[in-house]
């Protein structure tokens, strides 16, 4: 390498500011917190969740380390990771949909938005999975729907708890239809879980809006948000031409939520682990080893 | 009223206006005119056969939002019986977006939901052009479990640009809403046919928008995202619909070729509102044939195939990975 490069690396490795996703970047990186524009050390960000230490704010994470985050060490076993996009409708106005997603697999390392496995959380076994914002903004087209399905099923099946790290642009438009019926089949999946009596639990985080908001996303029996997560069907920008005139301040945000009733609560990432296991042990109490009722015994 | 033409209707509706000109004059004091007359019919009678052979994906939204379209309540009147309207929500309001009613198709006792968008603007403001607000939905869906209940058919009829994005419905659960419409009606015990008779816009469509079959007009579309709406994604630009709309495949006949609806109802040239009456009517027989079959079915077993139906929808590769 000649030496100039060598300089240009190790600049970049030690100099680079940055407001990427936390799980991508490397810990000798110094980075700007969007929420408060102070200089964080990755190293820190890192040890805390990736949430800022000076002003809570939550950075984005990737799908693995969501999934990391919630269960028992080591316990996570990926499924359906073979389920790529087939460009159904050769979709190429603007920016060929092909491309779009070839550039997503090679920069996230990626199938899709979806990242789905079995695991277990504090011994409770659970179905969970994962959408990563980074793969085409975390679309739901057939590849997403279709690994959400066989999540669900997966739970039915096994009998399993349901639990899913929820963020979305929405639903991708360049699978048309197909994509829009792909709401009606998540739904449908969630709701023979919930028939069968096996819990759900979804957590929302930045950002969940349109066709994945309106589907499996918010068809949990518990709902969780994490701090300043914005939530909502219509983007805001759509909502403001709609109404012409400015927003509320906090609207659609995680803690709005819970003021308007549509949410449990929301729940700071380091404690998501915690509060989800121990719904799981009220919802799930046959599974982990504990019988529901007395009368079981 | 002056009629209302599309845009790319205009240079046959201009030739039309003259040729009816050209006829309220007095033919006995002309003598050239009756040949003139005949020429212009004929050109007529070309452009139209032209103009309308093959509608592009674009004209074919056009045509869905013709405000002169049948609409819900045209069906209504006109296929079903002792309509008794339920509205409400039970809980916040009556959304006259989307109307539920228990009613009568051809003897058999149903229950009709859709989307119901108005004649005078008087009557749109009241329906929200209809774009529903998630009281509309809450309706639609206590509808259905009514229907559950009780053990009646569910008919619905689609036409709506899509849920509305306004303030007070974000606040009050839009994707809540419809996301509770979605469940319920995969797991319906009941037949439900589902009818696109004009806009079949998003999310908003889709909470009533499925069942056991799905029959399409000639010219009604169904979209994952308006063309507008996608253009303006794509390009930046609302103007670049029409390449949208062609992207987007929003047809019934890419519905149909997408394995989503199951038959289309053929309108005449130009569209349903130039003769809405036979379009209607086959619009009822498709109903009441779709329910002679689905009638025979248990409850069981419409549940289990209306999942699989939902569950081989999407196209996929899928290696060992």
């Amino acid at each position: 390498m000649p030496i100039n490069d060598w300089f240009k690396q190790r600049e970049r490795r030690r100099y680079t500011v940055t407001s990427g996703v936390s799980g991508s970047l490397p810990d000798g990186v110094w980075r700007t917190c969007p929420g408060c524009r102070k200089t964080l050390y990755q190293g820190d960000v890192a040890r805390s969740h990736s949430v800022c230490p000076h002003c809570d704010h939550h950075f984005e994470l990737i799908a693995s380390d969501r999934i990391a985050l919630l269960v028992d060490e080591g316990s996570f076993a990926e499924i359906d990771a073979g389920l790529t996009s087939a460009d159904p409708l050769r979709f190429s106005a603007a920016k060929p949909y092909a491309q779009s997603v070839r550039a997503a697999r090679e920069s996230t390392g990626l199938s899709d938005a979806a990242v789905t496995g079995r695991a277990t959380i504090d011994g409770v076994p659970v179905a969970i999975g994962a959408l990563d914002f980074r793969f085409v903004g975390a679309s739901m087209g057939s590849v997403v729907g279709e690994k959400v399905t066989r999540l669900f099923e997966l739970a039915l099946e096994e009998r399993r708890a349901a639990v899913i790290v929820v963020a979305s642009g929405g639903a991708r438009m360049q699978e048309g239809m197909l994509s829009l019926m792909q709401m009606a089949k998540t739904a449908a999946a969630a709701e023979r879980l919930a028939r069968a009596g096996l819990p759900y639990v979804s957590i929302l985080v930045n950002p969940t809006y349109g066709g994945v908001t309106a589907s499996f996303a918010v068809l949990a029996d518990v709902i969780f948000a994490e701090p300043g997560a914005l939530v909502g069907f219509a983007g805001p920008r759509l909502v403001e031409q709609t109404i012409r005139r400015s927003l509320p301040k906090g609207f659609q945000s995680a803690e709005s939520l819970v003021e308007h009733g549509m949410i449990d609560g929301v729940v700071q990432r380091g404690e998501l682990r915690g509060r989800v296991a121990t719904v799981l042990g009220y919802l799930m109490a046959d599974a982990a080893g504990t019988p529901a009722v007395a009368g079981d015994v | 009223m002056a009629r209302f033409v599309m845009e790319f209707e205009r240079p046959l509706v201009e030739l039309e206006e003259k040729l009816a000109e050209l006829k309220a004059l007095d033919v006995a004091s002309l003598p050239d005119l009756a040949a003139e007359i005949e020429d212009l019919e004929r050109e007529v009678e070309r452009l139209r056969d032209t103009l309308y052979a093959a509608l592009s994906p674009w004209e074919r939204v056009q045509v869905s939002r013709h405000p002169e379209r049948p609409k819900t309540d045209d069906y209504l009147s006109a296929l079903f019986t002792d309509v008794v309207e339920l509205k409400g929500d039970r809980a916040y309001g009556d959304d006259e977006a989307i109307m539920a009613a228990l009613a009568t198709l051809d003897g058999r006792r149903v229950v009709v939901i859709g989307h119901r968008k108005g004649r005078t603007t008087k009557e749109n403001v009241r329906r929200n052009f209809g774009s529903p607000h998630p009281e509309g939905f809450r309706k639609a869906r206590r509808a259905m479990l009514l229907a559950a209940k009780f053990g009646l058919p569910v008919v619905t009829l689609l036409d709506t640009a899509g849920a509305y994005p306004g303030l007070e419905d974000e606040e009050r659960g839009q994707a809540w809403a419809i996301a509770e419409c979605l469940a319920t009606l995969s797991d319906l015990p009941v037949p439900v046919v589902v009818v696109g008779i004009g806009e079949g816009g998003s999310g908003g469509a889709l909470a009533i928008g499925f069942g056991d079959r799905l029959i399409m007009l000639e010219n009604a579309y169904y979209s994952v995202i308006s063309p507008e709406m996608c253009a303006m994604i794509l390009y930046k630009d609302t103007a670049r619909a029409a390449e949208s709309a062609s992207a987007l495949a929003l047809t019934a006949d890419d519905l149909v070729r997408l394995g989503i609806a199951d038959e289309i109802v053929p309108e005449p040239p130009g569209g349903a509102h130039r003769d809405p009456a036979p379009v209607i009517a086959a619009v009822g027989s498709r109903i009441s044939a779709a329910l002679d079959v689905l009638s025979g079915t248990d409850s069981a077993r419409l549940q289990h195939e209306r999942y699989e139906r939902l569950r081989a929808i999407g196209v996929f590769d899928e290696s060992a990975g």
